[in-house]
């Protein structure tokens, strides 16, 4: 474990610190109808940096009055951003990229001290994804056509595409401002309003970012209410006005977001995550070579974001006659990740999110131990010394055991990998569908055949194959079984946040006849 | 389920942050998640926020001195995954996602969680 002192190397200075590229307020309200106004009930909750364990900033704890205002502020803009050019609103999602890359390191760095994901990856992936998802966005919808269908010499149907209306999102903790504009970037792009819920684990960054870029963005296109999720969430979830609903989260809350959506009947978009299986055949090691060298790097993406991210490839699934020098050769690479300062950017694995999420996760570490799952490398929280000391640092782990335990099945949600061996490829694609969800899957095969018929073959709306944890916007994303409910990211992605027009249209000279 | 075998178990601490919830939203239930973000989190609602189905099991009651115990839910897919598992319901600060109760409190519910011995195990007929 590495750690770079600060002043010898480039460690960011932490957000309000001397030096520091990025600063943010004392204090957020909400974001509606594009101004920053007070909680109704003029409460404030205390926002903890994961890095250092200590508070940053307050935040508005809103409740269902700041909510209905919210909405009334998105219905207020709707009715002129609804009939806004598709060339106005690409135009504007392009500015909003530029003002974005304008301010790349600033958003990095603060999304690192929001979140405690290294600075390594806000630069390189978060922040350069969600700028990229905006102009991806912006282009897609230039290029969307309705149709029509010429149903008899005289009568024609025209397909519109039109906006919904305001939607509520409810954003998740791992990835705030890129799991932010996952949702917002398509649901401009098609002409909606948006109420948005941050969690309140990561409140501020998305506010960071709409000072960044608010001004680009008519007032009450987007509105941002923070809050605990039984005093701001439900309420949006369950607001009689929204038209549609889109979360990220865990199965219960999905139920219980469907639940509200049943009552209001509105569509719903899940992403629910999983235990997704990362499975490597044994021609992977015919050859020693660069190959063989980003598998091991695919064995190793576990630890990506802390294994805070939905996808996280948290079983390993490796052939027997390849599975201990493949295992070897996987365990010095995890042995290789520095762990340090979120803020250096030679650091690799930062903190974890939240408190609750570091109790969690060392919990499971006890239960793997209990269940007789040996630890390979890891296994422990991490004290990183000095400031540090505070925050929520756990060692990348690696256990070995069988597909059945509970460190196998339930959703950890760390840097936690479960290592287990198949024999054949039935085994593999037996074990590595054997659980209660099918968001993401990794392969790795030099035969395309065997990548092919394994993709295919597992039950899950993402197979990686010879790569994992890539996310491009062109590419669509989401659940098969529990994990979820649509699609995000890809063109396909818009038509989740548009109704269907049909005109009808005769242009016979006469009657039909009828009467 | 009145037998003294048990899948589900309470702490002290989470006993009374639960006495005090329930004076402030009314009785309460939990129903365990899954999936990612704060999945394997126990989520707590007033009774009647989150509908149970046949699709769930009740996995037991735990009395924290109320007049009505806690009815402690999960779904009957995620059971056939996690049946051999006693679950302790325990506190730590925090702010977990999600819609539970206690989040306000800046206290988050924890599973604390064993295997079923072998004698829990004959007791619940699962042997």
């Amino acid at each position: 474990m590495t750690i770079v002192e600060e002043g010898v190397s480039s460690v960011y200075a932490a957000p309000g610190a001397k030096g520091s590229v990025v600063e943010y307020r004392s204090r957020y309200g909400h974001y509606i109808g594009g101004e920053w106004v007070e909680p109704v009930k003029g409460q404030y909750f205390e926002n903890i940096t994961p890095v250092t364990g200590k508070p940053f900033c307050e935040v508005g704890r809103g409740t269902a009055e700041d909510i209905d205002r919210a909405v009334d502020a998105a219905w207020k803009a709707f009715a002129t951003w609804r009939k806004s050019t598709p060339a106005a609103r690409s135009l504007m999602l392009n500015r909003i990229a530029d003002r974005m890359e304008e301010n790349l390191e600033r958003l990095a760095v603060a999304e690192t001290w929001e979140n405690g994901k290294p600075v390594r990856e806000t630069l390189a992936a978060d922040i350069p994804l969600a700028i990229d998802h905006f102009r991806y966005f912006a282009g897609v919808l230039r290029a969307q056509e309705g149709s029509l269908s010429q149903l008899d010499e005289d009568t024609v149907a025209y397909h519109f595409h039109e906006p919904l209306g305001v939607v509520g999102q409810i954003i998740p903790w791992n990835f705030p401002i890129l799991m932010a504009v996952w949702k917002l970037a398509p649901a401009l792009a098609a002409g909606n309003c948006v109420v948005l819920k941050p969690a309140e684990q990561t409140p501020a960054s998305i506010l960071l970012l709409m000072e960044i870029v608010g001004d680009l963005i008519p007032a009450g296109v987007v509105n941002i209410v923070n809050g605990f999720g039984i005093e701001a969430g439900a309420p949006l979830a369950s607001h009689p006005k929204i038209r549609k609903i889109a979360f990220t989260g865990e199965t219960t809350t999905g139920r219980l977001i469907m639940q509200y959506a049943s009552q209001n009947l509105i569509p719903v978009t899940l992403e629910l995550g999983g235990k997704s299986p990362n499975i490597f055949f044994e021609d992977i090691a015919d050859r020693d070579d660069a190959f063989y060298d980003k598998a091991k790097e695919g064995f190793t993406m576990f630890a990506l974001n802390q294994g805070e991210v939905c996808t996280c490839p948290s079983r390993s699934l490796i052939q027997r006659s390849i599975y201990d020098s493949f295992l070897g050769d996987a365990i010095e690479r995890v042995k290789a990740i520095k762990q340090g300062n979120p803020l250096d950017p030679e650091t690799m694995i930062g903190a974890q999110a939240s408190n609750d999420q570091f109790e969690k996760i060392t919990s499971y570490l006890d239960i793997g131990r209990q269940e007789g799952a040996k630890v390979l490398t890891g296994g422990e929280p991490v004290d990183l010394g000095g400031e540090l000391s505070g925050g929520y640092y756990i060692a990348p782990t690696v256990f070995e055991g069988s597909n059945s335990m509970r460190i196998f099945q339930e959703e950890i949600f760390g840097p936690v990998v479960s290592v287990t061996s198949f024999d054949t490829y039935d085994d593999a694609i037996s074990i590595a569908n054997d659980t209660l969800y099918g968001l993401g899957a990794g392969v790795w095969s030099r035969s395309a055949n065997i990548c092919y018929r394994a993709g295919r073959a597992i039950e899950a709306g993402r197979v990686w194959t010879n790569t994992y944890h890539q996310y491009p916007a062109h590419a669509a994303f989401g659940g098969y079984k529990q994990s979820g409910i649509g699609r995000e990211n890809h063109l396909k992605m818009l038509e989740h946040y548009q109704q269907t027009k049909n005109l009808l249209v005769s242009y016979a000279e006469g009657a039909q006849g009828f009467f | 389920m009145d037998h003294d075998v048990s899948r589900v178990a309470v702490s002290g601490e989470a006993a009374a942050l639960l006495r005090t919830l329930t004076a402030q939203h009314g009785p309460l239930m939990f129903h365990q998640s899954g999936g990612c973000c704060d999945g394997s989190s126990p989520m707590c609602y007033p009774v009647g926020m989150f509908r149970t189905g046949p699709g769930d099991v009740l996995l037991g009651t735990i009395d924290v001195g109320l007049d009505d115990p806690i009815e402690v839910y999960m779904s009957a897919s995620q059971f056939a995954y996690w049946k051999h598992t006693h679950l302790t319901i325990d506190v730590v600060p925090g702010r977990g996602a999600g819609f539970s109760v206690e989040a306000p409190t800046g206290m988050r519910f924890l599973i604390r969680s064993r295997l079923l011995t072998e004698a829990e195990a004959r007791e619940l007929g699962m042997v």
